[in-house]
This record gives structure tokens, sequence and C-alpha cells, in this order.
């Protein structure tokens, strides 16, 4: 096994990987290196290409065009999934219906031929670890959303995988049980220390479990960064308006540049200290959304050239300023808040 | 509810405007669509059966228009006889047999169909044929088959080495028992085919895919997975097997006419040499109700298999 030039051995790397299904690019060239442990995110719309690209690796689709090295290891496209040293947890969990808990578990290690004592010893260890082993006996059809995602991330533990693929598991769950799923998730990440490829269109569950974000559309990786670069340093309007909720304010200005700023940095004048290097803007309140920790400011930004574009404010229940409907207020952003984006392409301006 | 109560109203009012025609009046266009199938049921499925339970307790025999109650006799007569209780025994060889056949020929054939390959339309047309071809004209072709003097299957075997005497197909009891269960089977297996075919295609994606992921070779699949998966499907297609041969009437009375000596005679040939060709209706009646318990007894088990492992996979 050789490396090639390769002076890290990378958990995952993908080189021009393609896929066409016709004329249409699945994937267009991906270049994308996760090293060992990391938690990767693939963030993007649905039909960006990021299931495609966890099946990819998995095996289970071949690419058109490029190479898949799983612990520097080449896999061509007939290297098959139970070779490849990972293990998958689909949106469906994909549960055998017809087997118990303990016997779904016990699937992989009966397929990869371990003695029964072995098996059983690790079926208990995997579900102690997701306090599941009182549902050992049950069918999943008795277990309830959460219950079966556990029972799933079990199945793919006991074949203690190079690397995770996990194709948007939460998304089944109701929103309450999400938020401890997700803390229950890092956790266990955190704790076995491998490689994970997490896919989802859900933003949130993206700042919340990576390591580093992938964002994609179209086929491509837009950006590849940590959340907090993902968030604050947008290399497009893409990245910049698909991360953040509400989306990022863009507002075209003389120049052929459009200016980009987080609601969140849109605030009254009256909040900044004075001396702060700021851009004021003249802001037409049109509606006010009271949320209980936040209010958002629908309105227009009325400022001399920047053409009656819609924007959004999002006042933190500490802003306590009172905001009329129909008034034009004084608001601003501070300087370094702003990014320049370039109107045509879409990508971003560096000073 | 109020609501409701004005929306009758507004209804009403509508309806004042114009003559209501048949497609309005849901009561009488139910009873009207429904009559013919209604008719039919009674007519030729209803009537007789209800005339065969009848006809089984009675002295009735063809040409006479008497009818004696005979109580239990005749049932007491056909299971005093020697002849009834092999045909029984056959129906059962005959069906479990060719049921059997039918389940592992289907299971691999739907396999086999399943994969993408040049002229599959083609293939799939050619193995719905002996379904779509009528029992009689099919048994006759298969008599020739197994013919005496022309069996190809005997030139075959005797060319290629591998026979050395001769086999009478249709005049040896076990051989003959075994032509039948070949010609139920081959009858029945493309249809079986065809509903395993649906099965396989309503099976989740994903729990194949996770198989797969999880390390799970051909076989680990289809006996693991892929079958107890099936099973519900598999269970409908074998239930109609069971129906369809059990009470099938053509291919044996074409292939042996329940010969050598009674030997290959099932239920409904010998309810027929009874009751038409030998004119005692009472007795023909009894042979063939006799099966009906068992059959709705499998019937149930087999509903009652499918439902609970439906249930099972959700």
């Amino acid at each position: 096994m050789t490396g090639g030039g390769n002076a890290i051995v990378a958990g995952v790397e993908l080189r021009n990987l393609t896929r066409r299904f016709g004329d249409f690019h699945a994937l267009d060239s991906v270049n994308l290196s996760i090293r060992e442990g990391e938690f990767l995110v693939l963030l993007g719309p649905s039909g960006c290409g990021k299931t495609t690209l966890l099946r990819m690796i998995a095996g289970l689709e071949r690419p058109t065009s490029g190479e898949i090295l799983i612990g520097g290891e080449r896999m061509d496209g007939d290297v098959p999934p139970r070779a490849r040293g990972i293990a998958m947890v689909f949106q469906s969990y994909a549960l055998y219906p017809h087997r118990t808990v303990f016997r779904n578990i016990a699937f992989p290690l009966e397929a990869a031929g371990l003695p029964r004592a072995a098996i059983d010893q690790k079926v208990r260890w995997a579900a102690e670890m997701f306090s599941i082993t009182r549902y050992l006996d049950r069918y999943p059809r008795q277990l309830s959303g959460g219950e079966r995602q556990r029972v799933a991330l079990c199945r793919a533990l006991v074949r203690d995988p190079q690397v995770f693929l996990l194709d948007e598991p939460l998304a089944n769950l109701d929103a309450k049980l999400r938020n401890t799923a997700r803390d229950e998730l890092k956790r266990f990440q955190r704790q076995i220390k491998r490689t994970t490829v997490y896919v989802t269109h859900d933003q949130v569950e993206a700042m919340g479990l990576g390591d580093r974000i992938a964002v994609m559309d179209a086929g491509k990786v837009r950006q590849i960064g940590t959340p907090q670069e993902i968030y604050e340093d947008p290399v497009d309007t893409f990245v910049a308006t698909f991360v953040g909720q509400p989306p990022m304010n863009l507002i075209e200005v003389p120049g052929g540049t459009l200016l980009g700023f987080r609601p969140e940095n849109f605030l009254p004048r009256a909040q900044f200290a004075a001396g702060e290097p700021l851009r004021p803007f003249g802001f037409a309140v049109r509606r006010v959304e009271y949320l209980g920790s936040d209010r958002y400011v629908y309105g227009t930004v009325t400022d001399a050239g920047a053409g009656d574009a819609t924007v959004i404010a999002k006042l933190p229940a500490t802003v306590s300023t009172a905001i009329p409907d129909g008034e034009t207020l004084p608001f601003a952003v501070p300087e370094r808040a702003l990014c320049r984006f370039d109107a045509a392409t879409g990508a971003r301006r560096r000073p | 509810m109020p609501f409701r109560r004005r929306h009758r109203r507004q209804a009403q009012a509508v309806s004042l405007h114009r003559r209501r025609t048949l497609a309005d009046r849901e009561d009488v266009l139910g009873v009207a669509m429904l009559a013919p199938a209604l008719a039919y049921v009674i007519l030729l499925v209803g009537v007789p059966f209800v005339l065969a339970i009848i006809l089984s307790f009675s002295t009735a025999s063809a040409g006479s228009l008497t009818f004696g109650w005979a109580g239990f006799a005749n049932y007491a007569a056909i299971l005093a006889d020697p002849i009834f209780l092999r045909s029984l025994g056959n129906t059962a060889i005959v069906t479990i047999g060719s049921q059997v056949l039918v389940v592992v020929l289907a299971t691999a054939a739907a396999q086999v169909f399943r994969a993408a390959f040049h002229g599959k339309r083609t293939a799939r047309f050619v193995l719905l044929l002996p379904w779509a071809v009528p029992v009689s004209l099919a048994a006759i072709a298969w008599t020739w088959i197994f013919d005496s003097t022309f069996s190809v299957i005997n030139w075959t075997l005797k060319v290629s080495g591998l026979l050395h005497g001769w086999l009478y197909w249709l005049g040896e009891p076990g051989l003959a028992l075994f032509a039948i269960i070949v010609v139920q089977a081959w009858r029945i297996f493309p249809f079986a085919t065809i509903i395993v075919l649906a099965g396989l295609a309503s099976l989740p994606q994903d729990v194949m895919e996770a198989a797969i992921v999880d390390g799970a070779g051909f076989w680990r699949r289809l006996f693991h997975v892929e079958l107890p998966l099936l099973l519900p499907v598999v269970a409908v297609a074998v239930l109609f097997g069971v129906v369809y041969t059990a009470t099938d009437l053509g291919v044996v009375y074409i292939l042996t006419g329940g010969g050598p000596a009674n030997t290959t005679q099932v239920l409904p040939t010998l309810a027929f040499q009874r009751g038409i060709q030998g004119s005692d209706l009472g007795q023909g009646a009894a042979i063939a109700v006799f099966l009906l318990p068992f059959l709705i007894v499998v019937a149930i088990a087999m509903l009652r298999l499918a439902r609970h492992t439906e249930v099972g996979a959700r």
C-alpha cells in the first residue's frame, strides 16, 4: 500500500470524484480530504449530490471517474462495501424488521463468521453503550424512532469500522428528540474517535456536530471549513444564504457588488459603541415578528444606492428599543461583519 | 353539527334546480353496478355450491329427479372406500409436492428476472405462457412428452447416456404421480414467479443495501433477509397454488384418467367419475365437498401468516 507522495494518511480522500447520470452531473469533480478521526458534515440542499457522495464512499454506487481512498488504500469501483472498512446508518435506519434488536445488531457479526460467544459479548457491549440492553429481545416495530436510531448505530458500531457513514440519521426523529440525539451522537463520536461522514440538509445539525462542514451545491463542494469559518467567512452567496437562519442579507450596491451581513449584526445605531467603524443604513420597518428570545424586523434599506432591498434584522431580547411599523430608523452594520460578493458570479470579493 | 346541516341544505338547494340523474343517486347506482357481478357469483358459484352440499346428503342420481335424504351415508361410504382414501392421499401429495417445487422454482426465477438482461421482456412473456395456455391443451401436449413410446424425456436421457432401461411415465404409479406433480408445478409456477417478483420490487431498498454494507453475501441476503421479508407474498402465491392444484380436474383426467388402476386418482377426478360418469350424484358431491373444510383451514392459516408477517414488517 503506497500512499503516493501523500504524507498525511487521510481518513477518506476523494480525488476528482465524478458521477454522471446521462447529462446530469450528480457529482462534479469533487476533491475532499477527510482527516483521521474527523467528524465531517456534508451539508447541502436536496439533490446537491451529498447522498450520492456518501453512497460512493460506501461502495453502493460506482463513480463515473475519480478515486476514493479509505485509510490510504485505494477503493476501486468493484471493492464491495464489506471490504471497505465502513459502516453505514441509513435515514430510515433500515433495520431488519423480522429480526429482534439483538439479531439486528448481530447480523454483521454473523456475516463475518464470528463465534457465538464473541457475537454475544460484542452485541451486549454495544447495546450497553447506547443503553438499549433492555430492548434486545424486541422487534424494531416495538421501538420508538429514537430507539430504532440507536439500534442502527449499534449495528454500525459492532462492525468496528474505520469510517462511519451516516445518512441523515436524525431526520426521522421529532424535533424534541433531535437535540438529545445530536448530543448523544457527538459524545459517542468523541468517545470512539472514528472518522465520521455525516450527511444532512439541516444547517443546525451541521453546525452543532461537524468538526468541519463541506457545503455542497449542484454536485460541487462550495466550501469546506469549520462551522465558524462557514458562517462568518462564506466564500460565495450560496454558502452565505444557505447557512444561517434567517439567511444573510444581500443588498446590491454600486460597482457590481453585493453587500452581505448577518441579521444579528444589523442593529439600531445606538447599540454600537462610539468609535466602532460602522456602515450606517436607513431601515424602513415594515413588520416586526416577536419570537420570545429575538425579534425579527422585516423592512427595506433606503440607503443611497442600495436599491430598496428587503432585509431582516434579528434583535436579541436584550435590545429593548421600540421598533414601530412604518417608520424609518437609523440602523448600522459594523464594518468587520460586512462581506462583499461579486454581483455577477456570487463569488466573494476580498479587500 | 351545524356546519354539516348547512352543508346539506346547500346541496339540496342546488339539486332543486336540476333533475337528479342516476349518477347522483349513489344508493341506486351502487346496486345497479353491483348487480351483474352479484348475479354471476350467486348463479354460477353460490347455487352450485349449496346444491353440492345438499346433494352430498342425498341419494340423488343422474337421470332421475327424485331426492332422498341419505344423511351421512354418502360420507360413510366414501370414507370406507380405499380408492377414496388413496385419492385423498394423492391430492395431498400432488398439492404439496407441486407447491414445494413451485416455491423453489419461482424464487429462483424471480432472482433471474430481477437482473437486467437483454431480451428480458420476451423472456417474461415466454415465462407467462404456461399460465395462459388452457389446461386441457397443455395437458394433451404433456401426454406426448410422457408418451410410453415417443417420450422426448426418455429419448433425451437415452441419447445422453443417462438412461439404460425405459421409463413408462404414465404407466407406473410412482412415475405417473411424479409426472402429475411436474405438470401442476409447470402450470402454477409462472404466476407464482410474477407474484414473487412483485414482492421483490416492494422490498425496502435500504434494508437490502444495509445487508450489503453489513457484509452479507448473496445466500445470506437471500435466506436471512429477502425470503423472510417475502414470506407474506410467498404465502399468498402458495395459497393460490394450493387451491388451483387441489381442485384441478383437467391435468389428471387427461394425463392418466386416474389410472393405472386408480393409483393416481385425485378427489376432483374421482368425484367426476363417481358423480357424473357413474351417475351417483350424492357420492360424487360428497367427494367434491370433502376437501372444502381443509381448504378453508389452509386459506385461513395462510392469510393469518401473511397478515402476521406483514404487521411485523412495519
